[in-house]
Order: structure tokens, then sequence, then C-alpha cells
């Protein structure tokens, strides 16, 4: 019963959607009341019926009902429940319908926090948001609904939940990647809206900045927690594989990066207007775009869950259709937006433009490198993959203008700045960044030079952000002073700047001096790799909720110091039969010390893999900072100001409330 | 004015320079990094390069997996049901890799018959097969299907 409720609940919210999609473009464009408000009304009830129908799966899960397909797939009488509950999006189906309720939660978010703004452009952006509302919610009930029932055959247990996923990495990372992916449906349907009635004033980029950060720290975030995860749950020691699902979500992360960059100029200084909807469009486009590499299990790839051609034609009828529609809505109504352009060639918009043409590229050659194998495949027939080194070349490549500019772009002014006197500031920054990074790599392991030129980057930008702050604080009587004139908008920046060179030492750190070594190793003996021995000194056959394991532990010795006890296992899953490794990690933020049980070898050895991984912590720390200053940033005064400032307006018309609005505002640049 | 409007010229002609440099390099650069796949049958054929990375896949043929006595040294053999080719490798398989299975290596080739890899990829869905070798599968697996095609 439970199962058909969701249907029937999903149905609904269906038939609700295509009203929401059509009648709002009516109802924005005759500005006719009761429709605008239907358009908000059912945004909201689309929220509460999708919810109610993910509350149905989740049942269905809870209640162990396999007579559902997707249960019996993708669940177990012995998974535990909290596993059970996360298996909801553990495969195809689920995920789905959490993108549909993400969607929908984002878009009832925006009827509920957009009161002060103009009412017909709400409904059009909520009418953007409801069409595509109809082709996910399409897409679920039509392709892969996940309330099928498997009648009259009911299995009487559950094929398990891949058990990779079993782990607390899945709960949060797919529900965080989603908020992110689906989190730029909202400014792609404040472009769209704003398109539609020919004006993008800094008003539009104002409201849309936020939201715009919030989906980018989520997806920040998304990714962060899919690195880690695949880190310590693959057992390969690696943090990025270039895999295509992974540039899937890469793709709009950068995008999206370039995006809240040009919405800044654009609402600082009117400038770029046309080039940032069309990003916020191409963003969205790739989020779209990433879906279908993911659903349609076109590329190999860890991720693809399943290859249903059915499926992938579906997505890509769909993005054909949002991407050729936003394109031609861009091509004709674009002219009719004038942006101003009057800066200097060395201004902050330069630098952001600067900014904008690289991320540009990076997220093209990304691009580029996912698709070739698809591209080659239509025209020659042949197979054939993009190999890291490409990506890894080029992506080294466009990274190093990008840092060695980011210091000066956060400094220097709007409209113009004599370049001379400004760099002339930067020459003791710059020389103690190299030195610092050559102590830094003759500690770490010997002078390799792309080490050390990553090292003085990530450097050069942590002086960055000590220079802007040093700067501010030197003009007040005293540093806590200044520091509290920094502006919270100014402190999202920095702290996320700083985030990107915490993320880069990991990067450069791990990828330059990291030992891997697999070694055969008998029960009581000690091996030496590298610096550290390794003695394997118990080994046994234990038994899990649902799996056998083989457990092996080691103890790390550094020079006859005992560093760490690690107990690797070698699982194997009841229901599946699958086999999965479980790495055990003594983690430390300079250094992790990673043991993985490989494989059982002929005479009682077994094969294990040891790795050295200095500073890998700092590549997920550096994304928390970038989240964090992003939390910063939405945090500024001049977001809340207007909202107490509409208050106040209401009340009563007090001048003296708007004279502070003013100077707040001023205050902020 | 005038100055601005030169200013404006400078910078967009150099913005399209520098653009069109980078695609230039990212072309270049893609272009010496594909690694392309071949079934057993194609190698066999001799249609694969030796010495370039290449990828090769199949099925791990039963009973061909051999362990060194000393090392990490392994050997198996995969199979597309037409022909095989044996591959080499050192270090730890993956864990699905299993006879009977599909599987992805990648590396180089030393002669017609021995493959020399440097990454074993095998899938983490047991269900799952990866397209590549699915689609050897079915042009070169099924011996009497394909000759009725041919003749």
């Amino acid at each position: 019963m439970i199962p058909e409720i969701g249907n029937f609940l999903l149905i609904m919210a269906f038939i609700n959607a295509i009203f929401l999609g059509t009648l709002s473009f009516v109802g924005a464009h005759t500005e006719h009341d009761g429709l605008m408000r239907f358009s908000k009304r059912a945004s909201l009830s689309i929220f509460v019926l999708i919810l109610a129908s993910f509350v149905c799966l989740t049942l269905s899960f809870i209640n162990n009902d396999f007579s559902v397909a997707y249960v019996a797939n993708h669940s177990n009488t012995q998974l535990p429940l909290h596993y059970r509950i996360s298996a909801v999006w553990g495969a195809h189906e689920g995920s789905l319908l959490l993108w549909v309720l993400i969607l929908t939660g984002w878009m009832a978010a925006v009827a509920i926090f957009s009161k002060s703004l103009p009412r017909p452009l709400v409904t059009r952006v909520l009418g953007v948001m409801g069409f595509i509302a109809v082709g996910f919610i399409a897409f679920t009930l039509f392709t892969s609904n996940p309330f099928e029932r498997v009648f009259p055959f009911i299995p009487i247990d559950g094929s398990d939940l891949n058990p990779l996923l079993q782990d607390f990495g899945l709960i949060v990372h797919p529900p965080m990647l989603y908020m992110g992916y689906v989190g730029f449906s909202v400014v792609f349907a404040f472009a769209i809206a704003g398109l539609l009635q020919g004006d993008l004033d800094n008003k539009w980029a104002r409201w849309s900045r936020p939201w715009t950060t919030v989906a980018w720290i989520f997806m920040s975030l998304g990714i962060a927690l899919g690195s880690w995860w695949a880190y310590y749950e693959l057992g390969w020691g690696g943090w990025w594989f270039w895999d295509p699902v992974e540039n899937a979500s890469f793709m709009p992360w950068l995008a999206g990066t370039a995006l809240i960059h040009s919405l800044a100029a654009t609402e600082k200084r009117g400038v770029f207007k046309s080039w940032t909807a069309l990003l916020a469009i191409l963003t969205f486009s790739l989020s779209l775009l990433g879906t279908f590499l993911v659903r349609s299990g076109v590329l190999t790839s860890v991720h693809s869950f399943a290859n249903d051609p059915v499926r992938g034609r579906f997505i890509l009828v769909f993005l054909g259709i949002v991407v050729g529609a936003s394109l031609l809505i861009y091509a004709i109504q674009s002219s009719k937006i004038r942006s101003k352009s009057n800066f200097g060639l060395f201004s902050r918009e330069t630098a952001l433009l600067f900014n904008n043409a690289l991320l540009a590229v990076v997220t093209f050659m990304v691009l580029l490198g996912t698709l070739h194998p698809l591209i080659q495949e239509a025209f020659t027939g042949g197979k054939s993959s993009v190999g890291p080194p490409y990506f890894n070349l080029m992506f080294t490549i466009f990274m190093v203008p990008i840092l060695i500019l980011m210091p000066i772009g956060q400094q220097i002014s709007w409209k113009q700045e004599p370049i001379k006197p400004l760099l002339a500031k930067y020459w003791l920054w710059a020389i103690s960044s190299v030195l610092l990074a050559l102590a830094v790599v003759i500690i770490m392991g010997g002078i390799e030079q792309m080490a050390l030129v990553g090292t003085t980057l990530g450097l050069w930008v942590l002086a960055g952000c000590a220079k802007y702050i040093f700067g501010q604080t030197a003009k007040s009587d005293s540093f806590v002073k200044g520091l509290k004139k920094i502006s919270r908008s100014y402190w999202g920046m920095l702290v996320a700047h700083l985030g990107v060179a915490v993320t880069v030492l990991g990067v450069v750190l791990t990828s330059y001096f990291s030992i891997e070594e697999n070694i055969k190793i008998r029960q009581g003996q000690t091996v030496q790799v590298e610096d550290l021995s390794v003695e394997f000194y118990d080994f046994k056959n234990t038994e899990g909720p649902n799996y056998i394991s083989s457990a092996g532990s080691f103890r790390i010795y550094s020079n006859d110091e005992l560093i760490t006890d690690l107990h690797p296992e070698k699982r194997k899953y009841n229901a599946s039969k699958m086999v999965m490794t479980e790495a055990d990690i003594d983690a430390g933020l300079f250094r992790d010390i990673y043991v993985v049980m490989g494989e059982p070898l002929n005479d009682g050895a077994w094969a294990i893999s040891v790795y050295y991984k200095p500073f890998v912590r700092w590549i997920w720390l550096g994304s928390i900072f970038m989240a964090l200053g992003g939390l910063l940033a939405i945090s500024d005064k001049r977001y809340r100001q207007r909202r107490r400032d509409k208050k106040k307006e209401k009340k009563a018309q007090s001048t003296k409330s708007k004279a502070e609005g003013h100077t707040s505002e001023a205050g902020n640049e | 004015m005038k100055a601005h409007r030169r200013n404006k010229l400078i910078a967009i002609i150099g913005g399209l320079l520098l653009l069109s440099g980078a695609v230039a390099l990212i072309l270049y650069a893609l272009s010496s990094n594909i690694n392309h796949f071949y079934p057993p049958t194609e190698v066999s054929q001799g249609k694969a390069p030796l010495n370039k990375t290449i990828r090769v896949g199949g099925l791990v043929a039963y009973n061909s997996v051999k362990r060194a006595d000393d090392g990490l040294d392994v050997a198996f053999t995969v199979t597309d049901n037409q022909s095989s080719l044996q591959v080499q490798y050192e270090g730890i398989l993956p864990d699905l890799f299993k006879e009977g299975q599909g599987v992805i290596a990648e590396g180089q080739l030393i002669n017609k018959t021995q493959f020399k890899a440097t990454k074993v990829l095998a899938k983490h869905d047991e269900k799952y097969m990866p397209p590549e070798v699915e689609q050897s599968l079915e042009k070169y697996g099924h011996p009497g299907k394909s000759k009725s095609t041919e003749y």
C-alpha cells in the first residue's frame, strides 16, 4: 500500500509541476494576481508531495518491503537500519527521487525567501524551476520508477546494498553534491527570468549571489566528501582519479566558481552582465550534463549505475531542450542588456575577467577530455579513454596563472589602479614565498622542480591573504580594530582563497612526497618500507553483522619507535558475495599512514599496500575553508540589512534606517 | 576616450590570442594522451601498436591467474572467446578481479600475445560489464554468429 501512495504522490507532484511550469509564465506576463499567487503555492505543495513520496520509499526500505523491485535489489534484512535508510539514494531510481526532492526544496525556498523581489520576476523564476521539475519527475515516473513492484514472485530477501556504499561517506556525499548540482538551477532560473524581462540590473545580481554561493558551498563540500570517501574506501590511496563522473561534478563547480566571481563584478560595477547570464546558463547545463553522464552509463566509470539506453536518451533530449531553449532566449534577449564598461586595463574588473577566462578554459579542458571518448567513438567507432596525464598536465598549466594573479586580483581597486606601485608592494612577499617553499621542499625530501613551483604558489596565495589583512589593519589604531573593519564578504573571500592555498599545498606535497609500496609479508615478519618498519603481528577471521572479515594487525615503527597500530580488513559480504577492502588509516594533520590488505598469496603470506601520505588532509581541509568562506560571504550585513530595512519601512517611514542602510552598503565596497 | 578604446582593443586581441593558444595547447595534449581500446582479437590481428599506452580488455580466462612464488608478479589471460592475450602485472589486483569476469588493463603491448599492464581495472558492481568489453564480446565472442554474418 505504501509504495502505491508514494507513486500516487509523485504523479500528483508531476501534474502540479506541469501547471507551475506553464501557468507561471502566463501569470507573470499578464501580471495576473491569482496566477502569481498560485505559482508560490504550487511550489510549496510540490515540495510537500515529493517529500511525502520520498518518505514512502524510505518506509518501504525500513519495512524490508521486497515486493518493491528497487528495495529488493538494493537492501537486505541483515543490513543495519541506518544503511537501509541511506540505501534509498544508493542507486539510480532513489537517487533520482532525491534529486527531485532537493530541486523542489530549492523551489520552495525561493518561494518563501523572495518576498521583497518583484512578483513577476519571482513567478518566472518559479516557472523555470517548475519546468525543470516536470522533466525530472517525468524521468523518474516513466523510466526509473522506484515504486515498481515485482509481483507475483516476491523475493524472500533482498540482494543487498553494494558494500562500497555501506559507509558514512555515502550517507552524506550524494545529498551534498545534489544540493550543489540542483542549487545552480536557482541562479539559472534567475538568469532566464531576468533575460525574459530583458533587464539584468545589479539588484538581479545581488539576489542571485547568495543563492549561487550556497549551491557552491554544498558542491565544494560534496566533491571533497566524495574525494575523501574514495580515498579511504577504495583502498587505492588516491583522492582524485579524473574519472568521468568526478569530472561531471567538477565542471559545474569550476563554472560555478567563475560565476561567483563574475556576479561580484556585475553587482558592484554593472559590468559583464550578458556574460554572467550566459555563465549561469552554462553552469546549470553542466550540472545537467553531469547527470546525463552519471545516469546514462555512456562512459566507463566506477560510478555508472546502469547502462539503460532509454534513460540516457531521455536525459539527452531534456538536456537538449533546456540548453537549446535557454540559449535561444539568451540570443534573442541579450542584445537588450546594457553593460557598463568603463574600467581601465589594470583594475579589479580586468582581474576578474582573467579569472573567468582561465576558469572557462579549465572547464573546457575538462569537458573536452571527458567527452573525447564519446566524440571519438561517434566518428571512428573505436573505444578510447583519456588518461590522467592529460588532465594533470593541463590543469597544472592553467592553475599557475590563476594562482599567480589571485593575490593581486583580490587587492587591486575597482575601475583603475596604477600597477607599478601596487606590484612594488608585493616583492618581499613573493621572495619570502619562494624561500619558504624552498625550505619546505628540502625538509620534505629533496628539490623537485614542480613541487617547488606548486609550494611557492600555495604560499604566495597565503601571503596574499596575509598581506591584505596587514594592509587593512595598518590603517587602524589597533590590529583588532582593523580586523573588525574588514567586511564579512571580504572575510569570506579571504578565507575561501586561504582554502585554495591549503588545498594547493596539500595536493602538491602529497603528489610529490608520498610513499606507495606493495609488499609481500608473512605473519610475524617485519618489512622495511623506506623509513618505516612494518610488522605483521596478528591475523584473525571475524564476523560482522552482514559480512565475514579477515583482519590483519600491523605495527608501524619509525627508528624503532612505535608510531601506530593498524588493523586493515578484507570483508566478504554474505548476500552479494562481494569482497571489499577496508583500509586502516592513521590520520594526522601532517601525514597519513595507510595500510591495505591486498590479497592472500600461495604460502600464507599476504600482499599488502603501505602508503605514507604527507599533507593529504590539507586537500579536504582547504575545501572546508572554501565552504566557510562562502558562509561568511552570505552572512554579510547587506543581505540581512535589506530585510531589516523592509520591516522598518513597513512599520513607519523612518528616514534614519534608510540612511543607515546606505552607509552600511558603502562600507562594503 | 581614444586611449580607452585602444586599451580595450588590445585587451580583446590579447585575450583572443591567449584563448586560442590555450585551446591549441589543450588539443595537442589531448591528442598525445588518448589510450585506445583493443580487444584480444584485434591485438592478434596486429591492429594494436606496440610500446604505446593502450587499453585491452575481455574476460579473465578460467584457471589462468598465476602468481609468482616470489614477489608480487602476477599473470593472467584475457579473452574475447576468439583470441586471447597474456597480461603481466606487478602489484595487487582489485577486489572484484575474478576469473570469468570482465576486466580492463592499461599498459603496453610487448608483442602480439603479451601485454605489460600498469593498471588493472575491475568494476565495482558484479553485474556491471565495461561497455568496451561487452561490445567486443558481442563482436568477436560468438564465433558462430560472426561467421554467419561474414559469409
